[in-house]
């Protein structure tokens, strides 16, 4: 529970009487949190809602690659238990990449679907078998009843699911506008890297935004991407390009990269 | 001599020859007697090594062909064409040589599989009479003696026989000729009477009214299911594959075959997997007898679990598993295994879902881009000479500044398994542009020598 709710008790009661109201009484919802304390206390219930769906959209030209999206979503489900379904209808992930987040390719099962609605079937199977860490698909279209569904599904079985939002084209993004029965939308744009003392690409950095949560509010962010345990770093705003963030102990893989490039 | 193999028909020998002409031609050629009986034997247990492999519905079609109904079947293994390239292969592993064809009719798959130029013939929906007109007429199962006669009457093409009056042909070589053309044009039905596995482990329901009802249909399965689990149970066994053969009333049979990874005998799960397949069902003018059969059983063990003081248990998805591998076919089931190699596109291998954990993994000294591009994409770019990150790059009609980049890593052939690769190089950069976006880039060769490769560039990845 973040520091917020507990301040308001009246708050907190009704939330509660709202989600007895919505049929959730018999199962105490728990949520996976980001170990931000920035991004968590925007969050109901203080990390992202498992037994739920959760929409993630690459920003820009990543609608279409999808490479900040796999990222940021391998990083959610590295910090998972057990086994991760991953449905894809193009096979373009990259196992090494997912295991430096975190996701080691032993535990990843990969389902390549012939059709959009074959997509959603496996999704929805995955996410109603319950033993699983966590559920990603690549979805294009993603109506309201198709989403409810997975969303019914995730909820009986306290499954996490999660839609990476992904075009062929540009254009076809403007579906991402229409309203679905997920739990949290995220979008994730990728940003100029940490600025380094030393020639070289920095730890990437994301602007997060929180486009929709479920009884919670927007949010933008911005973050150092995952590191190699699927975790975010919080960033300030770095406009000196020096100055390095408070949480550099978080990342030791960064400091011995720099060290590589010094010798190099 | 009644069958001669590829090297003495190379030296001119047919079947047919009388063995002491050919005896005196290559006085050292080995003669074996026939044996029409263990051919037989040998027939049979290769279809039932189909049976187990591809398809419920199999027969045999002697002497020396099978007979195989794949509809419902090809998706588990990628598709008709896959399926047959796969069987050839698998045949020719284990020393036969054979003709495959597909195509709506039993006596037109009959016809190609024999007397069709290729060794793999797919004939589409609808274009069975075009093929089959230019074959010969022994390739429709007739009876010698109404070759012989219809050869002597000058036709010798299915084409012309076909398009002759019926009357006269039956009159005169009775009513085999145009049975035979009705099968295989398709005009007329033939059952495929499946073999059946020496002592298998199988429930049979018989209905006194015939059923099509998909409720029905579920219910009988539920109750047939859990008699099948029972006979497991006593033999300790699980079940791999499980065929239900529904025979309806017009003499037709229909086939649900699914497939589990780990042998199974949970009454639940197999109903499950039987009740998906419901929808593919055909039950015409209905249902009159349904068999269970458990074609592939296995052992089963039992497995001591860990217990929960020492560690968690991970939860079992091998039903999971099954369930996807029923729908999407087992191919499309994989995990991505590490392989030992310098090149990116090859540092992986499928792997299937529940393959045992091996001991190999990536390094992780760079980093490595979250989506690989399918096949590398030509860009260009403009860098220095000879180990320097591109200045800039055009990939898909834009011009990218590059800002920062790391690199090079040097990457080579895999010299020790291909001459070819020996002086192959490759060197990788990431590269950021102005707009925050990264890029894993790399010049085909070393920069400095012509042998290492183009020194072209490309795009090989995008990073998160």
């Amino acid at each position: 529970m973040s520091a917020s709710s507990n301040t308001k008790p009246a708050l907190e009661t009704l939330r509660a009487a709202i989600s007895r109201l919505e049929g959730h009484t018999n199962r105490r919802r728990s949520v996976l949190p980001f170990g931000v304390k920035e991004i968590d206390s925007r969050l109901p219930g203080g990390g992202l809602a498992l037994g739920a769906l959760h929409e993630v959209v690459g920003g820009g030209n990543d609608a279409l690659h999808g490479a900040a999206a796999g990222q940021f979503v391998a990083g959610i489900a590295a910090r998972t238990r057990g086994k991760v379904l991953w449905i894809v209808t193009r096979q373009d992930v990259f196992g090494p990449a997912l295991k430096q987040a975190g996701l080691s390719g032993r535990r990843v099962i990969y389902v390549e679907a012939a059709s959009e609605a074959d997509v959603l079937s496996c999704f929805e199977e995955g996410l109603r078998h319950g033993g699983l860490g966590a559920v990603v698909a690549d979805v294009a279209r993603l109506s309201m009843t198709a989403s409810r569904r997975l969303q019914l599904a995730a909820e009986t079985s306290g499954a996490l699911g999660l839609a990476i939002r992904r075009w062929r084209r540009q254009t076809e993004a403007a579906d991402f506008g229409q309203p679905t029965a997920s739990a949290t939308r995220w979008r994730v744009s990728v940003l100029p890297s940490v600025g380094l003392p030393v020639p070289g690409v920095g730890r990437p950095r994301w602007l997060l935004e929180l486009i929709r949560a479920r009884a919670g509010e927007c949010a933008d962010f911005e973050v150092e991407a995952c590191d190699a345990k699927g975790r975010l770093a919080y960033s300030r705003c770095l406009a000196g390009g020096l100055a390095l963030p408070a949480a550099l102990a978080n990342r030791p893989d960064q400091e011995t990269a720099g060290a590589r490039r010094a010798s190099a | 001599m009644l069958s001669v193999d590829l090297a003495a028909r190379r030296l001119g020998l047919r079947p047919g020859t009388p063995v002491a002409k050919a005896q005196a031609l290559y006085p050292d050629l080995v003669l074996m007697d026939a044996d029409p009986e263990g051919d037989r034997q040998g027939l049979e247990k290769l279809a039932l090594w189909f049976q187990h492999r591809i398809s419920p519905l199999v027969a045999t079609d002697p002497p020396d062909g099978l007979v195989l109904n794949t509809t419902g079947a090809d998706h588990l293994h990628g598709g008709e064409c896959t399926m047959l390239t796969d069987m050839i292969h698998r045949l020719s592993s284990s020393g036969f040589r054979a003709k495959v064809a597909i195509a709506e009719t039993w006596g037109a798959a009959h016809a190609l599989a024999r007397y069709g130029q290729a060794s793999l013939t797919i004939v589409p929906q609808g274009d069975v009479a075009s093929v089959l007109s230019d074959l010969p007429i022994e390739a429709l199962r007739l009876p010698p003696r109404s070759i012989e006669g219809l050869i002597a009457l000058g036709v010798s093409r299915i084409g012309p026989l076909a398009a002759m009056p019926r009357a006269p042909l039956t009159l005169r070589f009775g009513p085999d000729i145009a049975r035979r053309l009705d099968q295989a044009f398709g005009r007329v039905n033939e059952a495929i009477i499946p073999i059946r596995p020496v002592d298998p482990v199988q429930v049979v329901r018989n209905f006194a009214e015939p059923i099509a009802a998909a409720e029905t249909i579920a219910r009988s399965i539920g109750k047939l299911v859990p008699v099948l689990c029972k006979k497991l149970d006593e033999r300790g066994q699980g079940v791999r594959r499980l065929d239900l053969l529904l025979n309806r009333v017009d003499s037709r049979t229909e086939a649900v075959r699914v497939a589990t990874a780990t042998p199974v005998r949970d009454i639940k799960r197999l109903t499950r997997l039987l009740c998906e397949k419901i929808e593919t069902i055909d039950p015409g003018f209905g249902i009159e007898r349904m068999v269970l059969i458990a074609t592939l059983a296995e052992p089963m063990d039992r497995r001591q679990t860990v217990s929960s003081l020492i560690e968690e248990e991970e939860s079992d998805v091998s039903d999971l598993i099954d369930t996807l591998a029923n729908r999407v076919g087992t191919h499309a089931l994989y995990r991505f295994a590490a392989v030992e190699s310098d090149l990116p596109e090859r540092s992986f291998c499928r792997v299937s879902a529940l393959a045992p954990e091996e001991g190999k993994d990536w390094p992780d000294h760079w980093p490595r881009p979250t989506r690989l591009l399918p096949r590398p994409e030509p860009v260009q770019a403009m860098a220095e000479l000879p180990d320097q990150p591109p200045l800039f790059f055009i990939w898909r009609g834009v011009r990218r500044k590059v800002k920062c980049a790391d690199g090079p890593e040097r990457v080579f052939g895999e010299w020790w398994k291909d001459d070819t690769e020996l002086t192959i190089a490759r060197d990788y950069f990431r590269v950021e542009d102005t707009s925050g976006e990264r890029f894993w880039l790399y010049r085909a060769g070393d920069g400095e020598h012509g042998e290492t490769g183009s020194q072209a560039w490309f795009l090989h990845g995008i990073f998160g």
